[in-house]
């Protein structure tokens, strides 16, 4: 569960509750997802969605922490406060939970840019895959184009999220 | 780096069937996400319900934090207003005197209407305000347009009353939750709203486009007739929106289409107001209303005037 080399850092002999070990991820991610109550009135989707950011970066940082159905519940309070129609978030990140399930054991090199590649890649699918689904569910003709901002600064935020991520996890594992 | 540990449970049986379980649970889910989408193109509100408690959640938070914000939104327009300050000045006391007369012409010409209105025996009496409240937070992640309003049903708020700011229209409520509800914004792009010309009654119909702007789409066949700077308001048509709520002013024309900006800014407007439905604010005080066509067939309607 934990890596070996922490298993011996705990101050004063204290091991972490149970309870912090497994609902720290699960918050942060909700948290991120409650991130569209700001006060923020857009006139455009320009918001990174933090939701499935932080839930990349878990998964990446921690392959062992979730099962792939995670992705339903999570996903299913990302609709609740993003605005897309509900059913959206909770297909869109289980399918990409699942795919990184599948192309993990086949890659035979991984470090830091193979995971910022697949998280790249998960994030297009969700985003487009959410003007797809806001489209089809009577949001009229939405342009592809005024996606593309939020794609872009999505991914290039990813790295930060992640670094805030592990920082977090050393905080979780530690008493 | 090498990968990371594999999660293949080896031989172990129970191992095993558990990380298959933890699949099945996985794709049965995604497939139940699909189904309320496709249950959700169909009923685009049906499941709005379950919005209801992340909605009752991030209220509090929202408002909070509204009350901390509203002033820093518009620091931009604070500093830019000290740019060219003296010969806005200036100019600003022209203007003022130019308007000083038209308000009393105005004046005039709103007696003139009072008076003719007693001579048609016509009653206006103005009853379709709802109450007042403030837009707290919107879809910012998300590319429909939605703006979460706090008041909701237990406020009297129902889905499809128009919200509108004293500069114009805002949009109309979507779905409603107890304490708020969510309103679809006039540059949502499946948000169509029935307009005028203001100066020479040009019907069209604006829809939005999702970037702050919006479409406008003349209704009479030919070539474009709006220009830069044509100020349009609601027609009336389809018995949702009062007639002549300003919505928006255009900007560019081009080819069959013209582009227009809201005169509404929802992220700048302090309050707004929910608005009855034109239909029922009218039809209310007796039988002796206009007749008010569906919405969904604006075209041939706005196409009698």
């Amino acid at each position: 569960m934990i890596d070996p080399h922490l298993h011996h850092v705990p101050r004063l002999g204290r091991h972490p509750s149970r309870f912090r070990l497994e609902a720290t991820p699960i918050v942060t991610v909700l948290l991120g997802s409650l991130l569209t109550t700001l006060p923020v009135i857009a006139q455009s989707p320009i918001m990174p969605p933090f939701g499935l950011l932080l839930l990349l970066s878990w998964r990446l940082l921690r392959p062992e922490l979730w099962r792939a159905w995670i992705g339903v519940p999570l996903g299913l309070f990302d609709d609740m406060t993003s605005g897309q129609p509900i059913g959206s978030a909770m297909f869109l990140w289980t399918v990409a939970l699942i795919a990184i399930d599948a192309i993990e054991p086949r890659m035979v090199w991984r470090s830091y840019r193979q995971d910022w590649l697949i998280a790249a890649l998960a994030i297009i699918f969700c985003i487009s895959g959410g003007l797809f689904f806001a489209r089809i569910t009577g949001g009229g003709s939405v342009r592809f184009l005024l996606i593309l901002p939020q794609m872009v600064w999505t991914i290039l935020l990813f790295p930060f999220v992640v670094r805030q991520c592990a920082r977090i996890d050393r905080w979780r594992v530690m008493a | 780096m090498a990968r990371p540990p594999s999660r293949r449970p080896g031989l172990n049986r129970r191992a095993q069937y558990s990380l298959f379980a933890s699949y099945v649970v996985a794709l049965t889910g995604a497939a139940v996400g699909l189904l309320l989408i496709v249950i959700a193109i169909f009923d685009p509100t049906g499941f709005s319900a379950l919005r209801i408690a992340a909605a009752e959640i991030g209220r509090p938070a929202s408002v909070t934090m509204k009350g901390m914000v509203s002033g820093v939104a518009s620091v931009d327009e604070v500093l830019a207003s000290y740019w060219r300050a003296g010969s806005q000045n200036v100019a600003l006391r022209r203007q003022v005197e130019a308007d000083r007369n038209r308000i009393i012409e105005a004046k005039a010409v709103a007696q003139e209407n009072l008076r003719l209105k007693k001579l048609l025996k016509l009653v206006d009496e103005d009853s379709s305000d709802l109450l007042a409240a403030r837009l707290i937070a919107s879809s910012s992640s998300s590319a429909r347009r939605f703006a979460r309003l706090n008041a909701g049903s237990w406020q009297g708020v129902r889905a499809g009353m128009p919200v509108r700011a004293p500069e114009g229209l805002i949009g109309r409520v979507h779905s409603t939750t107890p304490n708020s509800s969510d309103v679809l914004l006039l540059t949502d792009a499946s948000n169509i709203v029935p307009v005028r010309r203001a100066a020479d009654n040009i019907p069209a119909i604006s829809t939005g486009l999702g970037d702050g702007s919006v479409e406008i789409r003349a209704l009479s066949a030919g070539r474009n007739p709006f220009k830069p700077g044509d100020l349009l308001v609601t027609s009336g048509i389809g018995g949702v929106y009062q007639p002549n709520i300003p919505v928006a002013v255009v900007v560019r024309a081009q080819g069959e289409i013209a582009y227009g900006v809201p005169l509404a800014n929802p992220a700048r407007v302090d309050a707004v107001v929910v608005e009855r439905i034109f239909e029922e604010a009218v039809t209310r005080p007796g039988p002796a209303a206009t007749p008010v066509a569906n919405e969904s067939v604006p075209a041939n309607a706005a196409a009698a005037p």
